[in-house]
């Protein structure tokens, strides 16, 4: 598969930069609330987890648009076109993930392009906790559990 | 407007009327944001021998330009007032994620004048602003207050607040954002305390513009590269946060040892190491809004008489609690600091504090009668926490530490024993055996202070270059430009721990495109030194005490460790300090100088 954004709950701050950054991409102006992603804090647990459109394979906002104003591009990206869109929102209700957002400045509804092929969030992200890129090549998630198991019981064997 | 909301609140707190107004631009130009304005706009409105605890003192929170942007780390906000520790001018800045908010609702500071006759707290909802009956969270703590407002108002509205030591005009009481972040030094809580402000919480869905887009995401992209790259801001702060400083200070001979009585040389020093708590206790890292540092430490203790959850310590507060008080507990040094947090007030002073009563019990110029009936000894863990929590409650003798320590150990007829200047406590290096830090703390606009221009980056960490930390020679010059260039990275509203590792050209570049002026980099220096002189007319005019240090630093020398037998050489860097300064030989600036910076 191509490259999708990809995060690491783990090592992220909390600071927000993709926030800021892709607020202002979008818009020329620095707005946490206009932002395609936004970062949820949990105090007690410690963690903190960006939350974006991860560009479903079986979009619910594409389906629902009443004018085609939602496609597919070539970057996989599911974009919403404003010259199509008329703002009726039926994309921000069938959205199960809560992914668009309603920019009360520009009376239009947003969610996350990929920003073309190279995502600022990613971009500038100061601890690799959102990422882009292929999964298959980047988080293999299961050498991970494999590396433990060796170190596990590596150590046993060599016992 | 570009990088202002270009309005300001006012806030009459006697008879509750909330007017809005416009920023005075041509006070921002010259004074940028943040420390520098609030500073102009108290200055300009304030009498500067009013009573720091009196209604007639306002209270100001400003944010700066770069405040809510991509900058590097551009989320500070600033408190200001006239200090009630020192009375002197009174500017403590913090981050977390309310100054941001604050820009967002539209809003570039709040002046609060007069005081309330109950308690209350604002709310701040984009246009919406009202005072609001605070009298049932009136003697809650700081968590307890956030999280009832947060319940109260919305999860997603900042809180600003005090704690008991605030309402209880703890002497060094903080202003606390965010549970655990704080304006935490000169003690601006009791400010708002004795204005009977519990809280300000803000929630805001407006943009922040900035004049040159383009330039401004160069200029930013640059500046976060750098931070990167740099050992100090890409790796060592994040890891270990600032406790990373605990050995390294010690290894020069300059962590201050039981209130300095002896020595600067902690043998146990690691055991309080940033090493130490990242390996013991550590959770994980934490950033402040648009940080990419990640300083923060959440910190859990398991188990033991010290069971904790918190955040912090820094490392002002790591030594403090710690080698100050001679105490080598990491335990015991977490959970005083998240006593501070929670109860909302300064760790440096109120462990200096300790450990000022612990050197004046154990010389016998306090005794159990005068402590109810507590032995204060260096080392004694138990106790140092003991009296953290009874000077947050104003118990006992907790309320004679709320005074500081130089109120305390002049009430006990030994001043001499206070470690501070300007009656604020000097903070973890030994002006002994850094020279220029010791000039730093008797020229510091605030008293005893280390981030009014850092020599501790020369002088120990070789940044930008350097110096060697027992000699006096050149220290004067260098102090002037960190003390200039530290009075803009606060005032346009970044944190000052950018400056391991950018310098002016990148600050006046995100300056430059946010606001969009095409001043070169040594005007914009000269706004931090317009600064740095608007702070000093002010004390001057408020007859504060002459610029000198505690007669320990000048007169104890040094016992052991590579500052052996050194004293703070003050008298001889002054002199040079005042010249490069273009002041008089006593310190106060000439009218050449006025003229040449527009005051």
């Amino acid at each position: 598969m191509g490259k999708q954004l990809l995060i690491k709950p783990e090592k992220c701050l909390g600071c927000r930069t993709c926030e800021l950054v892709c607020s202002f991409g979008h818009n020329g102006a620095f707005n946490p609330r206009f932002a395609n992603v936004s970062v949820m804090s949990y105090e007690e647990a410690a963690i903190s987890i960006p939350v974006m459109c991860m560009q479903c394979e079986d979009p619910c906002c594409l389906e629902v648009c009443p004018v085609g104003a939602i496609s597919r591009d070539d970057k996989d990206a599911v974009v919403i076109n404003a010259d199509k869109c008329i703002g009726c929102k039926m994309c921000m209700n069938a959205c199960p993930l809560g992914n668009i957002g309603f920019n009360t400045e520009r009376r239009q509804v947003h969610k996350c392009d990929l920003c073309g092929g190279e995502p600022k969030c990613a971009e500038f992200c100061p601890t690799g906790a959102i990422t882009y890129e292929d999964p298959e090549e980047g988080i293999d998630r299961r050498r991970a559990v494999a590396d433990h198991f060796k170190d596990v019981f590596g150590e046993e064997a060599k016992a | 407007m570009n990088g202002y909301m270009g309005q300001i609140l006012r806030v009459d707190l006697a008879c509750g009327k909330i007017t809005k107004e416009p920023l005075n631009m041509t006070a921002a130009k010259d004074f940028v944001g943040a420390r520098g304005l609030g500073t102009k706009y108290f200055c300009d409105e304030a009498d500067p021998k009013v009573e720091p605890l009196g209604p007639d003192n306002k209270l100001i929170f400003m944010t700066g330009p770069l405040t809510g942007t991509a900058a590097s780390c551009g989320g500070r906000y600033e408190v200001v007032a006239k200090a009630p520790l020192t009375g002197t001018i009174g500017a403590a800045n913090s981050g977390g994620h309310f100054g941001p908010e604050l820009k967002y609702a539209g809003y570039d500071g709040i002046i609060f004048e007069g005081a309330s006759d109950h308690p209350v707290y604002l709310y701040i909802n984009d246009d919406t602003v009202e005072l609001r009956d605070a009298r049932d969270l009136w003697g809650r703590t700081v968590f307890e207050t956030t999280d009832e407002l947060n319940k109260r108002c919305g999860a997603s509205f900042r809180v600003s607040c005090i704690g008991p030591a605030g309402e209880n005009l703890c002497l060094y009481a903080g202003v606390m954002n965010d549970k655990h972040r704080a304006a935490g030094r000169g003690g601006l809580g009791a400010v708002m305390g004795s204005k009977k402000l519990k809280a300000v919480v803000v929630k805001g869905t407006k943009s922040i513009r900035v004049a040159r887009p383009e330039g401004f995401m160069d200029a930013i992209t640059n500046a976060r590269k750098m931070l990167k790259a740099h050992p100090v801001t890409g790796e060592g702060l994040g890891a270990y946060g600032t406790e990373i400083l605990v050995n390294i200070i010690n290894e020069s001979g300059a962590l201050p040892l039981r209130n300095g009585r002896d020595g600067s040389v902690f043998a146990d020093a690691d055991n309080i190491s940033g090493e130490t708590l990242a390996e013991k206790y550590l959770v994980r890292n934490k950033g402040c809004f648009g940080c990419c540092i990640g300083c923060g430490r959440v910190v859990d203790i398991p188990d033991g008489p010290f069971k904790s959850r918190g955040e912090g310590p820094e490392y002002e507060a790591g030594w403090s609690f710690g080698a100050d008080c001679g105490i080598d507990d990491l335990e015991a040094v977490c959970k005083a600091n998240f006593i501070c947090n929670e109860y909302g007030f300064d760790p440096i002073t109120l462990g200096a504090t300790i450990a000022c009563a612990m050197e004046l019990f154990e010389a016998g110029h306090l005794t159990e009668a005068d402590t109810g009936g507590i032995a204060i000894r260096f080392g004694d863990a138990a106790t140092m926490v003991k009296l953290a929590e009874l000077t947050g409650k104003n118990e006992g003798f907790g309320a004679q530490l709320a005074l500081g320590s130089y109120r305390l150990a002049e009430k006990y007829g030994h001043p001499e024993l206070s470690m501070s200047v300007k009656k604020q406590e000097m903070p973890a290096y030994d002006g002994r055996a850094m020279q220029g830090i010791g000039l730093e703390y008797a020229t510091s606009n605030r008293g005893g202070c280390h981030v009014r221009g850092y020599m501790t980056s020369p002088e120990v960490l070789g940044l930008p270059t350097k110096m060697d930390p027992l000699v006096t020679e050149g220290k004067a010059g260098m102090l002037k430009i960190f003390q200039d260039l530290t009075a803009l990275i606060d005032s346009v509203g970044i944190c000052l721990f950018t400056s391991f590792a950018i310098g002016l050209p990148e600050v006046a570049a995100q300056y430059r495109e946010a606001v969009g002026s095409d001043e070169s980099d040594a005007d914009i220096l000269l706004k931090g030194e317009r600064v740095w002189n608007l702070e000093k007319k002010f004390n001057l005019a408020a007859g504060v005490e002459k610029d000198t240090l505690p007669p320990r630093l000048l007169r104890e020398q040094l016992p052991e460790g590579p500052a052996q037998g050194k004293v703070n050489e003050l008298h001889t860097m002054l002199e040079e300090y005042y010249r490069v300064r273009g002041w008089d030989t006593d310190g106060v600036p000439t009218a050449e100088k006025d003229r040449e910076l527009g005051l």
